[in-house]
């Protein structure tokens, strides 16, 4: 592989775009790869079939995301170096998607959260100043649009289901409660962005974000965690700073690639 | 791939030649017909661009198709054949024309809807009842919204008691 001779001056610095293609890619393909865990295990037939379809649109998407990244990088790394070659301490995703799937109510908890937090920041990044992000995202959209519909509607019929679906399903998103605020935080790297267009101004979109979580939870006769009573909030993951999961789901997700540099099949 | 001879094919007569790559998933339909392939150029030195616009993220055919592209032209004595690869406008079920929609349906699949505009988060739509492709019955059930492929969702008809796939209108 070779670098590019002629890289052109960006008009913002290169670090804050590759960071944001870095948290989009890695929130996708860490949580495509907790879903294709479920291959062969899931309850019913279906919904096998459905969540490893989301796996897959998702692992898409982050190859096209991290694509990106390998080329605003400039360093001649592409989507498969970027993702088995980094260090935990290197991924940007969040924490909310890296947590193990527990029982069905639970990933589809976490799945639910990071699905409608998905189409929001899609729908907002798709009128991005940056034109690769806008139509990565225009794209995604369209697929993060039915994923919603199938964690949403799972969240209905669990909640508003058994005795056993609805305490299982309450009890997971009593537990995810906690990974949720860090999904708005503005920090530098967000904070510049949404200055300058690239990306939306993440604390404005959390009452979106809410709005839509309350309103099925609502429907699913759930209670919303109130953010004060539950332990603190965590973040950390888009600095690198991740719980111990991550590593052991990148080891084995990375061990083939690593075992087998350049490998092909 | 210097030296390769310059193509004096017309853009047309290119376009005939991407008419025979056919979609892996689903043979009956060319990459065209598919809308996969948005536009094909010559430069002056005869470098032939395909310009491709791919289905679902994740779809694994992507690959085998740009590959099949490559090897049509080179078929007829193209050496220099670039794919370019373009995100925006996104890909949608409605670039599928009538007469591919008829070799869907004769290929056991129902063909797609219009696609429509949602609101971000839509839950618990009214059912829909995609037409049979067998019986033509309307009498029928979306089983799942995920099938064999990111394209197909799974159905059931009630009249002629079979499972069949509909190609989802995104």
């Amino acid at each position: 592989m070779t670098s590019p001779s002629v890289v052109p001056t960006p008009a913002q610095p290169p670090h804050d775009e590759l960071e944001l293609l870095l948290r989009l890619g890695d929130d996708r393909l860490v949580l495509g790869h907790r879903l294709s865990e479920w291959c062969g295990h899931a309850p019913i037939l279906e919904e096998d079939i459905a969540l490893a379809n989301v796996a897959l649109d998702l692992l898409g998407q982050a190859t096209l995301f991290l694509r990106r990244a390998g080329e605003v990088e400039g360093k001649g790394r592409d989507e498969d170096a970027l993702a088995y070659f980094r260090e935990p301490v290197e991924f940007r995703n969040c924490l909310l998607v890296e947590q193990p799937n527990g029982d069905f109510g639970f990933t589809i908890a976490r799945q639910f959260l990071f699905d409608v937090y998905a189409v929001v920041t899609l729908d907002a990044l798709s009128r991005s100043t940056n034109a690769e992000v806008a139509a990565l995202a225009a794209k995604s959209l369209k697929e993060a649009k039915y994923h919603v519909r199938h964690s949403g509607e799972w969240m209905l019929k669990l909640g508003d289901g058994t005795d056993e679906s609805r305490r299982r399903v309450q009890r997971a998103l009593d537990e995810l409660w906690r990974f949720t605020p860090e999904l708005f935080v503005a920090d530098g790297v967000a904070a510049r962005l949404a200055v300058q267009g690239v990306a939306p101004d993440l604390p404005e979109l959390r009452p979106q974000w809410v709005s839509i979580v309350h309103d099925v939870v609502d429907r699913a006769t759930l209670t919303l965690p109130h953010d004060a009573s539950h332990s603190p909030h965590l973040r950390g993951g888009r600095s690198g700073m991740h719980s111990e999961h991550l590593g052991h789901l990148l080891a084995e997700m990375q061990i083939v690639a690593r075992s087998h540099p350049g490998a092909n099949w | 791939m210097s030296g390769a001879p310059a193509t004096r094919l017309s853009r047309d007569e290119l376009l005939a030649i991407l008419d025979t790559v056919m979609d892996p998933e689903v043979p009956v339909l060319s990459v065209r017909e598919l809308g996969i392939v948005r536009d094909v150029s010559v430069d002056a030195d005869g470098a032939v661009t395909v310009v491709v616009t791919p289905t679902y993220s994740g779809c694994p055919a992507i690959r085998v198709i740009e590959q099949d592209i490559e090897h049509a032209l080179r078929d007829v004595g193209i050496g220099d054949v670039r794919i370019e690869t373009v995100y925006s406008p996104a890909w949608t079920s409605d670039w599928i024309a009538e007469p591919a929609r008829a070799k869907l349906k004769a290929y056991g699949i129902a063909p797609p809807t219009p696609a429509v505009a949602t609101d971000l988060v839509q839950l618990l739509r009214a059912p829909r009842t995609p037409q049979c492709p067998y019986c033509d019955s309307h009498d029928t059930e979306v089983r799942s919204e995920f099938g064999s492929t990111a394209c197909k969702s799974i159905c059931w008809c009630r009249s002629c008691r079979q499972p069949f796939e509909e190609f989802k209108g995104i």
